[in-house]
């Protein structure tokens, strides 16, 4: 029982680990322009796609290609905040949030286009699986938890030592005060996009590492997606980050009682426990 | 062929009543409701249910189809009712799936994945094929006509000026005496209610019932069919349900066009027009075809 437990503790922690990524860049979305961009789910199947050809078409290592998924999902972020979602932001956030669920289903049927609806895999060395006192961990598993505590400690070095993340960070503190700087919204508005949809991309690749990818591999994980920012407190990273590990803790202990199939449905539960006790998640918003 | 109008006719309807009843929870409350196609499917497998397993008459099954989703309406109402709109936004996306979920997984109650088949539908195999589509378009439409009309007379009345107030500023409403959660989760619960009568009436049509029919997608309908209509008024609403189904149906016809393309880039290419039809709307006409009119006191002396 301890070991079952320790086991699935373990899996949690780094399932935590993996959402955690496309997490920060929803609630970095949301810290700066304020409405919650429902595209992300079209974003980390756009990353997972790209690094799948980076990695199978091109055989670049699973390393490598992670950083194709990074930078393909943040072009394909500017570029479509700037035709679709930029010149609705005057007409409020929900029309902004309603259009970007539309985006994202223009984009998923993009990829549905493109590859077909077969599931796809990555070309990944054969590991064994690590065993010790009866737990059981796979090599591919502990590397991406890694990859992600790589991205996420990039992303907070940026935010805190660079002039560019200080900047973000004004704006999403207080954007009249950071117009007043001269800091110019629009440029960290697309830096914004650009870092988030990357992470998302990166983060749907890495989920897409674990198993296999299709045209729903975004879809399926924004529920998650969208509990861990919540839980923690859209708008603030740390808060993105514990969020992301209660709900992947949380999704695999429910194991014990609850059927797999109703995993996804443990990030909804969460999302309304934390927000009936703390209506700004656990952190509360513009934490930083 | 003959039997195609009256079924489109149909399926009109059915995203018309869903329309009408997203209009009285965000068009005239404005609580936004991306699940609606949860409350649809709650609608759906109940009257499925009562009827199939149960042996009720189907005018039963309908009613308390549209009372229980109405019951469900005004839950998630009470416990999002301190939500404000992006955090609602995601409850309610989140909703709709935990009820795909649930219909997917409890094999013993919703038959799983397989679905539940042989709903009975009024007059079916007693009448032409035909003849059941035309009886039920029109007991679709009637439907359409009593809700749209009750709705606009509640939109009229006292209850439909204070869901605008809600709408405009909650603060304001409240200052000035209202209820405000009251009011909420009345809006909130008769809306769901004709989203569940909807989806009840949509599987007596289909005979077939299934958690793939009950995908977001149609939530999206939905929102198209209000926001190109006119989010705030009932007219409005049934205008873009009819809108949404030609263009649905003309994007089928689309898909005859592209004979060297294989069925999953012509379904690809389907969903991805439907998108991008509500993000032109959103930007050519967000008011809609027949906007909402600010209804202002005229003081000045004749």
């Amino acid at each position: 029982m301890i070991t079952e437990l320790a086991q699935l503790l373990i899996n949690g922690i780094l399932a935590g680990a993996l959402l955690a990524v496309p997490a920060i860049g929803f609630t970095a979305i949301y810290a700066v322009l304020r409405f919650p961009n429902f595209a992300v789910a079209s974003h980390a199947t756009i990353g997972a796609y790209a690094g799948y050809i980076a990695n199978v078409n091109f055989g670049l290592p699973a390393w490598m290609s992670l950083f194709a998924a990074f930078l393909v999902a943040g072009v394909f972020g500017v570029v479509s905040d700037e035709i679709v979602l930029r010149r609705l932001r005057a007409s409020g956030p929900l029309t902004v949030a309603i259009a970007s669920v539309a985006l994202t289903i223009v984009l998923e049927n993009v990829v549905r286009f493109s590859f077909g609806n077969d599931l796809l895999g990555y070309d990944l060395p054969v590991l064994r699986d690590w065993r010790a006192s009866g737990l059981r961990i796979g090599p591919q598993q502990v590397y991406n938890a890694l990859a992600a505590a790589a991205a996420m400690a990039a992303l907070f070095l940026f935010l805190a030592f660079t002039r560019t993340g200080k900047m973000m960070r004004a704006v999403a503190d207080n954007p009249m005060l950071a117009g007043l700087k001269g800091i110019d919204a629009l440029t960290v508005a697309r830096l914004a996009n650009f870092a988030g949809m990357g992470l998302a991309g990166f983060g749907g690749m890495l989920i897409g590492l674990d198993t296999s990818i299709d045209p729903q591999t975004g879809f399926r994980v924004m529920l998650s997606i969208f509990a861990a920012a919540v839980v923690g407190g859209l708008g603030s990273i740390p808060g993105a980050v514990i969020g992301a590990f209660v709900v992947g803790i949380g999704e695999e202990l429910s194991l014990i009682v609850l059927d797999p199939s109703y995993r996804t449905a443990i990030g909804f539960v969460a999302i309304l426990v934390v927000l009936s006790f703390r209506p700004r998640g656990i952190l509360g918003e513009r934490a930083y | 062929m003959a039997n195609y109008l009256p079924a489109m006719a149909a399926f009109a309807g059915f995203y018309a009543l869903m329309a009408l009843g997203l209009n009285l929870i965000f068009g005239l409350a404005g609580m936004v409701n991306l699940g609606l196609v949860g409350f649809f499917a709650i609608g759906a497998y109940v009257s499925a249910l009562l009827t199939v397993s149960l042996h009720w008459p189907m005018l039963a099954g309908w009613a308390v189809a549209a009372l229980f989703s109405a019951a469900c309406g005004a839950v998630v109402a009470v416990i999002t009712a301190r939500l404000k709109g992006d955090y609602l936004a995601i409850v309610t996306l989140g909703f709709a799936e935990v009820i795909r979920l649930i219909a997917s997984n409890e094999l013993w109650l919703t038959g799983g994945t397989t679905g539940i088949s042989a709903i009975p539908g009024p007059w079916r195999g007693e009448v032409s094929p035909f003849a059941f589509n035309l009886i039920f378009a029109a007991i679709v439409w009637i439907t359409v006509c009593i809700v749209g009309l009750l709705f606009g007379r509640l939109s009229n009345a006292p209850f439909g000026r204070v869901l605008r107030a809600i709408r405009e500023d909650e603060m304001i409403a409240a200052v000035a005496g209202k209820p405000v959660l009251a009011f909420k989760v009345q809006a909130f619960a008769l809306g769901a209610g004709v989203l569940g009568l909807a989806g009840a009436l949509y599987a007596h049509y289909n005979a077939y019932i299934a958690p793939d029919g009950f995908q977001p997608l149609i939530t999206i309908y939905v929102v198209l069919a209000l926001t190109a209509g006119g989010t705030g008024t009932m007219r409005g609403a049934i205008l873009g349900a009819i809108l949404v189904m030609f263009l649905t149906e003309g994007t089928r016809f689309l898909g005859a066009a592209m004979a060297g393309l294989k069925p999953v880039q012509i379904a690809a290419v389907r969903e991805g027009l439907i998108g991008a039809t509500l993000i032109l709307v959103l930007y050519i006409r967000p008011q809609g075809i027949l906007p909402e009119r600010p209804r202002t006191l005229n003081l000045e002396p004749r």
